[in-house]
């Protein structure tokens, strides 16, 4: 699924004292499953973006266009667009309510229209998908599971809606690091099955190594495009969107300030770790 | 979705209206509320106009937002006209059908209820305006401190004002965003049936009372944490001290009062 965004504008609280431009004129396209990063500091106008695109915000400016259907269009079918785009929001555990994982999950199939047979097996795939037993869990209260636990039910919940494009909203903030490798590794495999991917994030570390393309957002424009080599080599204009470098970047960045010769373009563990076995390999 | 709520919110500003002193402000507010049941004349009523008008001129919050906060409680005003105006009994007979009869008198009647109305939705708009939740809590604490003396908890209604008061636009925010996560799950709140729609708010209403629970609890063990315990020796870091434009304020509402009360 490609998306596509053509100049869009949106202002909240128009005509108040209050008046906030979220976004300025920002385009850009997104290939068919491709996994994109979004960065910004807060405020740049990220999360706007991504509900905009979601169609959960009303009274934007401009154009977006989902496999090329013109979403922006007001006569076209919201369900439709319910079908393609799954959204996981930030903590996305508050969106639990029902008396059992199982039903919580099923919510949103159900609310799609999808047949009872069918919600069974998405609620037992997408809850396998998240490594949550469905024998041992399905019947318990999502309110009596632990914070890791709910943030599996909720992102299962849609997950078994079995969207095309999926949407997060910084899915990852407040897991420990071992619950944040694993996200990341789930989300991997699900854009390997041909779901295309936004994922806003303040974890440079996790962006650099999981994404092929990154989107910086400033004060509500779109700041810098490109791939992750190319995002997290320049610095000076990360800088100016206050962002910091990943740990691999920054690392690389003191060695070759104290004369190791590294690459520019070295974001990921792996080959940083590679370099310097070779390297230190070299000196013997 | 929820964000064009204009009636009860606080425009920040430093114009003398702002400035004034909460407690004087939130009595001369009240003091006018009551002085409108007592006018007579229309020149009573263009008097009190005359003085709101130029209240907002000096506030200068934008007519536009008074208008809105007016335009939100139209349908009590309407009401309000067609009631008396059906209702009121006259001499003058103005208008006759079947079982209707509609008297001048009964339209004069109906006329001054609606201008009531609207002027003291402008009073209070114009308090709430130009004087914000915390000031008003301030306020009515301190007014109200006299009554501890026979043990009314003063101090705990106050904090229990404000805090209320702080949350509503978290609440809201919250709302929004519990919102928008179940209409990403397809529930649809702007259409289908009533009963279908009233569905809908249940995954919106469970979490959102579970959060506000969950906050209350990190907030009460968060002031006890800075040590909360009470107003016992609690110490302001405003002091209310009425200042000069808060004589001249109130000179001005007494001379209102006076006009009227020389029965204008």
């Amino acid at each position: 699924m490609s998306i596509k965004v053509e100049h869009l504008s949106y202002t909240y609280m128009k005509g108040t004292p209050f008046e906030h431009k979220a976004l300025d004129d920002v385009s850009f396209e997104i290939k068919d499953h491709e996994f994109i990063g979004v960065v910004g500091h807060t405020g740049s106008g990220k999360s706007t973006l991504m509900q905009i695109i979601s169609g959960l915000i009303k009274g934007y400016e401009g154009k977006v266009y989902i496999n090329g259907v013109d979403f922006s269009d007001k006569k076209q079918d919201k369900k439709a667009l319910r079908r393609l785009v799954g959204v996981v929001f930030q903590y996305p555990e508050y969106q639990l309510f029902e008396e059992s994982v199982e039903k919580d999950i099923a919510y949103g199939p159900l609310k799609l229209g999808v047949e009872q047979k069918e919600i069974e097996r998405r609620v037992k795939a997408a809850m396998d998908l998240v490594e949550l037993d469905y024998d041992l869990f399905r019947d318990k209260s999502p309110f009596s599971l632990s914070g890791g636990q709910k943030r599996k039910v909720a992102i299962a919940g849609v997950l078994a809606m079995e969207p095309q494009i999926l949407i997060m909203d910084e899915p990852i903030a407040g897991l420990d690091p071992m619950g944040r490798e694993n996200f990341m590794r789930l989300t991997k495999s699900l854009n390997e099955c041909g779901i295309t991917i936004l994922m806003v994030s303040h974890n440079m570390d996790n962006l650099a190594e999981y994404t092929q393309k990154v989107i910086v957002m400033n004060n509500g424009r779109l700041f810098m495009e490109g791939t992750p080599e190319e995002i997290f080599s320049d610095y000076d204009k990360l800088k100016q969107a206050s962002l910091e470098l990943p740990e691999v970047a920054r690392f690389a960045k003191l060695l070759r300030k104290n004369g190791l010769n590294i690459p520019e373009g070295v974001i990921q563990y792996e080959q940083i770790k590679k370099f310097l076995i070779e390297k230190l390999r070299g000196k013997k | 979705m929820m964000q064009n709520i204009t009636i009860g919110q606080y425009f920040p500003g430093n114009s003398f209206v702002h400035r004034l002193d909460a407690r004087l402000k939130l009595i001369l507010a009240i003091a006018l509320i009551i002085l409108i049941f007592f006018i007579k004349t229309v020149w009573g009523y263009l008097s009190i106009a005359g003085l709101l008008f130029i209240i907002i001129v000096c506030s200068r919050v934008s007519f536009k937002f008074v208008f809105k906060s007016v335009k939100s409680m139209w349908l009590v005003i309407v009401i309000a006209f067609v009631l008396n105006a059906f209702f009121v009994k006259g001499n003058t007979v103005l208008f006759e059908w079947e079982f209707i009869h509609i008297y001048t008198e009964s339209i004069l009647r109906a006329t001054e209820m609606a201008v009531r109305l609207v002027l003291l939705v402008l009073i209070s708009t114009m308090l709430t305006f130009t004087t914000s939740a915390k000031e008003i809590t301030d306020a009515i604490e301190s007014l109200f401190k006299p009554l501890g003396k026979i043990k009314f908890p003063v101090h705990e209604m106050a904090l229990m004002m404000s805090i209320a008061l702080r949350f509503i636009p978290t609440l809201i925010e919250e709302t929004d965003r519990i919102m928008k996560a179940q209409m990403a799950r397809g529930a649809s709140f702007d259409s289908g049936s009533l009963i279908a729609r009233m569905k809908d708010m249940l995954p919106v209403l469970i979490p959102l009372f579970i959060s506000a629970f969950k906050r209350a609890e990190e907030l009460a063990l968060a002031m006890e944490a800075r040590c909360y315990h009470g107003g016992e020796n609690r110490t302001k870091l405003k002091v209310f001290k009425l200042c000069r434009i808060d004589y001249i304020a109130m000179i001005v509402i007494a001379a209102e009062i006076l006009f009227i009360a020389f029965g204008y």
